[in-house]
């Protein structure tokens, strides 16, 4: 039985972390733990929790600006800017179908995780809207950087760092993103039948266009699937997305006649395939998501798919490959020799603990990187007490 | 003049005829520059008012160059300061007495266009435009667009984290960097990112992206390149008053707008510059937006009509929209020209605060305010969009104390930015000029943690270490 901090003030934060640091003592660190099955295991004896840091901090829609103590619901966030038409525009996923967890997902946890949907491609990841952060390290201090202006560059952007750092450098207190409007609009082209080749060219072809396309997906056939999906999305002013709709199919004339999706049917295949649904049914399956070039996409998955059985499917125009594969140690083999040939690297999103203890889940880094990853740990967390171990031994 | 550098190390200076010969063993006479002349072109950056003479001018030629020149300084303990083309309005690249200059000017070659994933790979010392150019034809662009474009290398604005005046849409450089070669302190070369998206581990090349020259240096990169709009068109509206124009700002925004680029100039920045670009800006406006979309031209006219039927409600005193090709370049000579054409009426420092936009009529007044108390003038140019203000403080040089008077106004603004809730740099960097203010912005545990993860890249002080963080306070972390 683990113990659990839930302290409602950043101060507390800082004392419980000063007390464990003095104690030697790992902490577990958490938001809504709706991703607590990505990463290495991690043991400690007690977990620190954000989920009582609440409330939206700062909300200016003219500004696009949206700050939050970490631990407030993703989905008080959304609903406070789609009061106001506005949207997170890096799509956060919510992975608790896949990963079967519960709870409420948290803005601190969209930071730590650095996960973003299909409109990464056109929008950014999330790392690119977190404009500012407070949290505590590992010495029980508290420090923020950045700030709530879209441009600043005064000093090292710590914000990056902590964006994606999975609770191994501190506990964020609060966050701050930028936002977008919500289109008037958006529309899905489907194209039917394409190969993995085909399609990854239709995807570039549209995504080279002037046309902003903002979702570039294709799932091939399989369980759900009765023939291939290749889905382009557009999105904006009523009559400009009609205007980009028409020149799109043009342009893409050699790729077949496309079904039109409005936006209602859209949005929630868009969702899945955020959420990586798609591959959700195959439950005794290990889940990777590897980001490459787009145009290795389909070479990379082809390398994989011919040494294991399983099911993936491509998203970001090609260059992120969602890939179930069975769950040992020979299947991740294969991943990881799969990114070494062709570029790029993987995470492994879903598999049994201990598979997740005794393989690499991040992508392995090269020796001069890892000494400074290890590093900058350390000047984070100098004992090592944030979540030890979950991204690689020792970090 | 009241910025202070580090004393130079004697030691240093007095071996300098060793470390010359030493460098002359790695690199080529033409790529090695000593001799006092030639030294004296590399001795400031834009901030033209501080001149330190270097040891001595490295100027490598491929990522292993630098690399020998890292490893040979490091063992050495000698400093060493990054320059791009020296565009830096913060002073980023100004030398030291003690240190080698490491330029990247002879690595400007474009290594890899790849369209149909969309990126690039070049070396770091091409020029901000040439990559632009380079993809032209096949009618894509790199997006962050920098007044300096002409000069500037994409190595200075990865070690600043430039903006420009389309990042309302596009970003600056950290959101269109997708990977690096980068040499750290001790010559050791890492690659960061690649063509994909993403990184395992932490976010070191959004860490290094800003780090201003003092986390290493980068010798290539990849960067995304986008495919060209249609079309794009400003608009120029003119208002009686600050606060009419920043509540249209607000209300375009609030539409669910996102122009490409959302620019402001006050009264005499629109003066100044139509003098020197003949642009035919409203002089008698007392702000003007200059508001730019994109697309075909049924959506640029959809989007301007919506725009122009906002804008009608604050009443504004002229409202056109560029009718021709030439036109619209016109527009854009005057905004980009802002500093240039200053220059040719006054001194002037360029400040480069973020503040958010709902206090732009609050600032611009304080502005205003203290720039009158020193007895100077000032110009405002700056990115609406996105709050990032560009206050030319005009002085006259020749003038004794007025510098002094510059810097103290330069000063109060930033401090000012600072306390309505935004920073000291938006795209600029701190460099040395906002170096002793960035305890404005930052207490001590703040500062502690970045001195900690510079520690990590360059525990000795070696990198530009002249910038960026005060000279006090150092060991702290």
């Amino acid at each position: 039985m683990t113990s659990m901090h839930e302290p409602a003030s950043e101060e507390a934060v800082a004392e419980i972390v000063a007390t464990a640091r003095a104690d030697r003592m790992p902490l577990c660190l958490a938001g809504g733990d709706t991703k607590a099955g990505i990463g290495r295991p991690v043991q400690a004896a007690a977990t620190l929790t954000s989920r009582k840091l609440k409330g939206i901090t700062l909300y200016e829609p003219a500004e696009l600006v949206i700050g939050a103590k970490a631990g407030t619901p993703l989905a008080e966030i959304e609903a406070a800017l789609a009061e106001k038409g506005q949207r997170l525009a890096f799509e956060p996923p919510d992975y608790r179908a896949l990963l079967g967890t519960e709870g409420e997902p948290t803005i601190g946890g969209v930071a730590a995780a650095n996960l973003s949907g299909p409109r990464r491609i056109m929008a950014g990841a999330a790392r690119d809207a977190l404009i500012g952060v407070r949290f505590v390290n590992g010495h029980g201090e508290i420090v923020k950087n950045g700030g709530r202006v879209m441009k600043n560059v005064t000093g090292l952007d710590l914000v990056k760092l902590m964006g994606g750092s999975w609770g191994t450098l501190g506990l964020l207190t609060e966050v701050i993103f930028k936002v977008l409007p919500i289109p008037e609009t958006s529309t899905t082209l489907l194209y039917s039948g394409l190969d993995d080749e085909r399609a990854v060219a239709a995807l570039s072809e549209a995504l080279g266009s002037p046309f902003e396309v903002t979702g570039a997906a294709h799932v091939p056939v399989g369980e759900g699937y009765q023939t291939a999906q290749t889905l382009i999305r557009i999105e904006g002013f009523e009559s400009s997305v009609d205007y980009r709709l028409g020149e799109l199919r043009e342009a893409l004339a050699d790729y077949g006649d496309p079904a039109v999706l409005a936006h209602e049917s859209g949005d929630s295949l868009w969702r899945g395939l955020r959420d990586g649904a798609p591959l959700i049914a195959l439950a005794d399956h290990a889940i990777w998501r590897i980001s490459t070039r787009p145009g290795a996409g389909p070479a990379l998955a082809a390398a994989i798919r011919s040494k294991v059985q399983g099911r993936h499917y491509f998203d970001w125009g090609g260059g992120l490959i969602w890939i179930a594969t069975p769950a040992d140690d020979a299947a991740a083999a294969h991943v990881r020799a799969a990114t070494r040939t062709h570029g790029g690297h993987a995470t492994l999103m879903r598999a049994p603990p201990e598979l997740r203890a005794a393989i690499d889940v991040f992508e392995p880094l090269p020796e001069p990187l890892m000494r400074i990853s290890r590093e900058i740990k350390n000047r984070f967390d100098p004992d090592g007490i944030f979540n030890p171990g979950r991204m690689y031994a020792g970090i | 003049m009241s910025i202070a550098f580090p004393t130079p190390d004697a030691g240093i200076l007095a071996r300098r005829d060793e470390i010359i010969a030493g460098l002359a063993q790695i690199l080529p006479p033409d790529c090695l520059i000593t001799s006092e002349d030639e030294r004296r072109a590399y001795d400031t950056d834009a901030l033209t008012s501080y001149r330190k003479m270097p040891l001595a001018v490295a100027l490598p030629r491929s990522t292993q160059e630098v690399s020998d020149v890292m490893r040979y300084c490091h063992e050495n303990g000698v400093k060493v300061v990054a320059r791009g083309a020296g565009t830096s309005l913060a002073g980023g690249a100004i030398p030291q007495e003690d240190a080698v200059v490491i330029g990247v000017a002879k690595l400007a070659d474009v290594i890899e266009m790849n369209f149909a994933d969309r990126y690039a790979r070049v070396q770091s010392g091409i020029t901000n435009l040439a990559i632009s150019g380079a993809v032209a034809h096949e009618s894509f662009f790199y997006a962050p667009d920098p007044s300096s474009q002409l000069a500037c290398t994409i190595a200075g604005n990865i070690a600043m984290n430039s903006g420009g005046a389309h990042c309302l849409k596009y970003g600056v450089t950290t959101n269109n960097l997708l990977g690096v070669t980068m040499v750290l302190v001790d010559g050791t070369i890492v690659e960061l990112g690649g063509a994909h998206l993403d990184a395992p581990g932490y976010d070191l090349l959004g860490l290094i992206t800003g780090s201003e020259g003092q986390l290493g240096i980068v010798t290539e990169a990849t960067v995304r390149i986008l495919r060209q709009a249609e079309g794009a068109r400003p608009a120029l509206i003119g208002f009686d008053s600050a606060e009419t124009a920043g509540a249209c700002v607000a209300a375009i925004i609030g539409a669910g707008i996102i122009p490409v680029a959302l620019e402001y100039m006050d009264r005499p920045a629109i003066q100044v510059c139509e003098a020197f670009a003949k642009a035919g800006y409203p002089l008698d406006v007392e702000a003007m937006l200059i508001v730019e979309v994109e697309g075909s031209d049924e959506e640029i006219e959809d989007q301007l009509g919506r725009i122009v039927a906002i804008a009608e409600d604050f009443s504004p005193q002229t409202l056109r929209v560029a009718q021709s090709e030439a036109e619209s370049a016109a527009i854009w000579k005057g905004r980009k020209s802002a500093f240039g054409a200053t220059g040719r009426i006054a001194d002037y420092i360029c400040m480069d605060g973020t503040i958010p936009t709902g206090q732009l009529p609050h600032v611009l007044k304080r502005i205003d305010e203290i720039v009158k108390s020193y007895g100077l003038g000032v110009a405002n140019v700056f990115h609406a969009g996105d709050g990032n203000l560009h206050p030319l403080v005009m002085f006259d040089a020749a003038k004794p104390g007025d510098m002094q008077k510059a810097e103290d106004a330069g000063s109060d603004i930033l401090k000012l930015c600072v306390e309505v809730g935004g920073c000291l740099t938006g795209e600029h960097g701190v460099g040395i000029e906002k170096r002793d203010l960035m305890t404005y912005q930052y207490n001590k545990q703040d500062l502690a943690q970045q001195l900690r993860v510079r520690g990590v890249f360059d525990p000795g002080w070696l990198l530009n270490s002249a910038k960026v963080f005060p000279l006090e306070g150092r060991d702290a972390a």
